[in-house]
């Protein structure tokens, strides 16, 4: 799927109607949907009419003169990009009248603009230069003397890309980019007439405004003023390939734009069908980690945890990794050994990896970091709905009438579905925002939420039930749909539990801190206001009852039935990339692909027959499980592919206390991790620059991740575990991903209809893709649930066993910010930490002042799992009595002080919830301590492995 | 493996059906959950737990776990 670097620009958005309109435009008849600009219209009939102001990604604005057109019948000359079609209407583009114009328009523009095309990083992807080309500008008969812009100076504070103001038109292409598609306003014209200019905030340079740096004005300047610093290093890119994002969950669809083997930048795709051709500073600008020197690229083994690693061969690297789970296995039984796969590798990889599990180690004991994230939204919407899934695609916001955020983040967490959300609201649409924290949505200057309730963390359930409670007291329940589309049974249950008095908002009151107004006007407004929708994220699952909050939210969406059409529906916001495939691979130790139990003899079956072994019946050991087995001496191997729970998993000292107790740790990973320096086996993991496969985004859609660069280790991942599991004994012969979806397919009810063939004709699909949707299906539901039935669950809230106390009298609750990801292994190696360089503990100003805190200040935050210290931040986002932090950076220790208390069904870990102390402090903890003294002896071991090389 | 973690995670799936007002549904759902979900070595142990008394489960969660089902023709 190699590219050109230029996509055909049709000028101005694309319009949706039922009614056509026919014209003829430069003797052409063309036939566009009502409401479309003639500039459309005419780039739909292969007409280009010179533009500057206009781009298909942004509303026409009509300032820059150069589209006018002549319409019979009219008089003067309309700008084409503001002008809609009208039935019978008769253009011309090109007239001689026009050509004057154009040139006269084109020749203002030089007149102040630097003469330097040769050496300008625009050269040869320049709209001004081409359209001076288009309009046969010859001369300029002003001169270049006169009052200009030309000495401006250049502001380079982003680390990404430049402002040189010297070369800007003014076309105000990037401060709508900012408004419309982003929806930050960062982006104002500063001064009037010749004095007009793009600036960032007041007067600010790019790095002290607010922008956030996602890079929609870059990618829509016409010029060379915002300009990508890679392409002025490197020059203009020569070909490019479609790639997906290997960030977070909304899965953007990205041109990687090439030379040769390097990546010059990537650029969001116009036809991304999740981004719509939006992107974040992440996916749009942090892919240099690929390339950093902190990579590994040979094959590493040693005997112990305190040996020099030694570089091998790939053979023997893995022929040590497989004789030692064959020797683990043979003394300690089958049992012993586990593998966990990665929600940050493709389909493709983490199908091979549980497949490994299942069929060489002969087990179910494999895992998936959905654990820590998402295993409620697994549990609780597949006990509800019949599906393991969200039910929308991102494009159904933009249907929505009643928007509630829960326990999400979406600005930072999920930044272009955030966008896509504010715009919507922009457009009426009502907000409730139910979180702990004042997230950016609560009160932007653009958007403010209706409601926010404000709860105590860990009363999610309570706040649920409450909302429940009003709906059907006060009959805004949706009967007619419950009666046709649920079980009536279960309902009727679920009904005369909702309604007891104890689940009133004002019995709960207390509990959940919110106000039992607050709780009646969202509940009237989500069930009222036309169509609802929810979205979610980890705030709603690492609870003690995340899956019960979960089912919470599907009893809510079916009792007022915001389910099952455009506009509604339950969205959990997966937090990786690949979160939702991993879990549709088969990842969990209880499911094969396609979430069918170990236990159906017909599946396993099934399974068997295709792979050629017989499976175990059992479930296996989920990942907490494996570690409480580790320590007790059952569980003594593991294979780890694309993880770091040494850094992402609750209570940091249980986890490596259980990796020590281990004697056979293999870690395939692009950097030596915190995981890893706990291993005796590491393999060069592949970055998603490096592969061929697949991803699924939070919306169910399968889209392809492709090669853009030879892997750096020599394998892309999946060719490692298919090495694995024929030293183990387990033939596998795969010759390219493609084949391995094809096996998918072809055992996955829900991905019969999925292959590389035809997500090379369609983009992308989301699933189910079979016989009755051989496109995909965008929604699901839609005319009866998955499990035919919907299933009303009680949801009696249970207090978290986390309480405070006057020891612990705060409650932590973590997050994660914009710049950074997750465990931070990949931001942290790109400029994105100019943005967040460290972990800070926000704590509400009185808070803060009791405790004698200042801004800045060290402060030690103690639980009864453990303590860690991180400087203070002070700011009204908190409400008293909590605190936050993020957890991207290792030595920040958070995850050291998070409990082991974990959702009642899934084991996620209740990171959300941490009874802690705070106070100031001098010196860092004595973990952190630790923690340092045994990185800087691990990067001993590795440094030694150096030496030998050398 | 770990008696105490496993009691704990008995009781977890426990309170969430003390709503339940059928009692033979709720403990037919608890039994079956940690069937569903817990590894043979895990419901062995709990069993050998119940059967030594069941120290530190909730009665609900013990009366459940005796209806576990342990795994049969499992080399695990």
């Amino acid at each position: 799927m190699i590219q050109t670097i230029r996509w055909k620009d049709l000028g101005t958005p694309a319009r949706v109607s039922e009614k056509t309109v026919d014209l003829e435009v430069d003797g052409i008849a063309v036939t566009v949907p009502d409401g479309t600009s003639v500039l459309r219209a005419a780039a739909e009939a292969g007409i280009s009419i010179p533009k500057l102001c206009a781009t298909d990604s942004l509303e026409p604005f009509g300032s820059c003169r150069l589209c006018l057109v002549e319409i019979e019948g009219r008089k003067g000359y309309p700008a084409s990009c503001t002008t809609p079609v009208t039935e019978g209407m008769v253009v011309h583009t090109q007239t001689t009248a026009l050509a004057k114009i154009r040139r006269g328009v084109m020749e203002l523009y030089i007149s102040d603009h630097p003469l330097d095309c040769l050496t300008c990083s625009a050269n040869g992807n320049c709209e001004l230069q081409d359209m001076a080309g288009a309009v046969g500008l010859r001369e300029v008969r002003y001169g270049y003397d006169g009052e200009n812009h030309l000495k401006a100076e250049k502001d380079t504070s982003n680390p990404y890309f430049t402002f040189d103001p010297a070369k800007c038109i003014v076309c105000s292409r990037c401060v709508r980019a900012c408004e419309e598609t982003q929806g930050t306003f960062a982006l104002t014209i500063d001064g009037r007439g010749f004095a007009s200019m793009v600036s960032p905030g007041q007067k600010q340079d790019f790095m002290d405004s607010e922008c956030v740096s996602c890079g929609a004005c870059v990618q829509a300047c016409p010029t060379a003023t915002l300009m990508e610093k890679s392409v002025i290093d490197m020059g203009q890119p020569e070909h490019s390939v479609v790639t997906t994002c290997a960030y977070c969950g909304v899965g953007c669809s990205f041109r990687a734009e090439m030379k040769g083997n390097e990546i010059v930048r990537m650029v969001p795709d116009q036809n991304g069908q999740a981004n719509r051709g939006h992107s974040c500073v992440k996916g749009r600008f942090a892919f240099g980690y690929a390339k950093h020197p902190d990579r590994i690229t040979t094959p590493m083994i040693r005997a112990k945890i305190t040996d020099p690693w030694k570089e091998v061969s790939w053979d023997e690297a893995i022929s040590h990794a497989a004789s030692e789970f064959k020797r683990i296995q043979s003394q300690h039984g089958r049992g012993a050994v586990g593998g966990i796969t990665s929600s940050r590798c493709t389909n493709e990889e983490t199908y091979l990896v549980q497949k490994l599990v299942r069929a060489a180690f002969g087990n179910n004991n494999v895992d998936t970091c959905a654990r820590v994230c998402h295993s409620p939204t697994g549990y609780g919407l597949k006990a509800t709905l019949g599906e393991s899934a969200g039910t929308q695609s991102f494009d159904s916001v933009m249907k929505s009438d009643v928007v509630v955020v829960i326990g999400a983040n979406p600005t930072d967490g999920h930044p272009v579905f955030g966008s896509r959300l504010k715009r919507r609201l922009r457009e009426g649409a009502q907000l409730i925002v139910v979180d702990p924290r004042s997230i950016d949505l609560v009160d932007g200057p653009h958007v403010k939420a209706a409601f926010h309730l404000k709860l105590r963390p860990g009363t999610n359930v309570a706040v649920v039930n409450s909302l429940a409670h009003v709906i059907i007291t006060e009959g805004l329940e949706n009967a007619a749909f419950v009666a046709e589309r649920c079980d009536t049974k279960e309902y009727a249950k679920w009904r005369a539990f909702i309604s007891e008095d104890r689940n009133s908002p004002e019995a709960l009151e207390e509990i959940t801190g919110v106000p039992a107004a607050m709780v009646r006007g969202a509940a009237r407004l989500y069930a009222q206001g036309g169509n609802g929708a929810i979205y979610y994220g980890l705030g709603v699952t690492e609870h003690s009852q995340g899956s019960t909050m979960v089912m919470g939210i599907a009893n809510l969406a079916m009792a007022t039935g915001n389910i099952g059409r455009e506009g509604v529906g339950v969205n959990p916001l997966r937090g990786q990339n690949n979160v939702q495939g991993s879990c549709d691979m088969g990842s969990f130790p209880h499911e094969l692909p396609g979430y069918r139990h170990v236990s159906d003899s017909i599946t396993r079956g099934l399974f068997e027959n295709a792979w050629g072994v017989k499976l175990e019946p059992e479930p296996g050991l989920r990942i907490p499980n494996m570690l409480d087995a580790a320590i007790d001496g059952s569980f003594r191997g593991i294979y780890i592919q694309g993880e770091d729970i040494a850094q992402s998993d609750p209570d940091t000292q249980h986890v490596t206390a259980a990796l020590e107790a281990m004697e056979c740790v293999v870690v395939q990973d692009l950097f030596l991790n915190e995981t890893a320096k706990y291993a005796h086996v590491f393999l060069p993991g592949s970055s998603f620059l490096e592969k061929n496969g697949t991803f699924t985004n939070a919306e169910r859609r399968i889209s392809p991740v492709r090669k853009v660069m030879p892997a750096l280790g020599g394998k892309e991942d999946w060719e490692a575990t298919v090495a694995l599991a024929n030293a183990l004994g387990y033939p596998m012969h795969y010759k390219h991903p493609s084949e391995i979806m094809d096996e998918i397919a072809r055992l996955t009810p829900t991905f019969t209809g999925v292959s590389f063939a035809r997500l090379d004709e369609l983009g992308s699909i989301q699933w189910p893709c079979n016989e009755q949707a051989p496109d995909g299906t965008p929604t699901m539901h839609i005319d009866e649930f998955v499990r035919g039935k919907g299933r009303f669950v009680i949801t009696e809230y249970v207090p978290t066993e986390e309480r405070t106390s006057r020891k612990f009298p705060l409650i932590l609750t973590t997050g994660r910010i914009l710049s950074q990801y997750n465990v931070g292994a990949q931001t942290r190696r790109t400029a994105n930490s100019m943005w967040h360089d460290e972990d800070r503990l926000e704590i509400h100003p009185s808070d803060a002042e009791l405790r004698g805190i200042q801004e800045g200040q060290w402060v030690g935050i103690r639980s009864r799992a453990g303590e860690t210290v991180l400087r203070a931040r002070i700011t009204e986002r908190m409400q008293p009595g909590v605190v936050y932090t993020t957890f991207h950076f290792p030595e920040s220790g958070a995850n050291v002080i998070t409990t082991d208390n974990s959702d009642w069904a899934t084991n996620c870990p209740e990171y959300k919830v941490t009874a802690v102390q705070v106070e100031p402090v001098t010196q860092p903890s004595e973990w952190q301590q630790r923690f340092k003294r045994f990185s800087e002896e691990q990067a001993e071991l590795l440094a030694k492995r150096e030496a030998a090389r050398a | 493996m770990d008696i105490k973690r496993l009691v704990g995670m008995a009781n977890d799936i426990a309170r969430f059906y003390t709503a339940e007002p059928d009692h033979e549904v709720a403990l037919d759902e608890i039994a079956g959950h940690i069937t569903r979900f817990w590894d043979p070595r895990m419901r062995r142990a709990l069993a050998d737990h119940v059967a030594g008394g069941g120290e530190g489960l909730s009665d609900l969660a013990r009366e459940a776990a005796k209806r576990v089902k342990l795994p049969v023709g499992s080399v695990l």
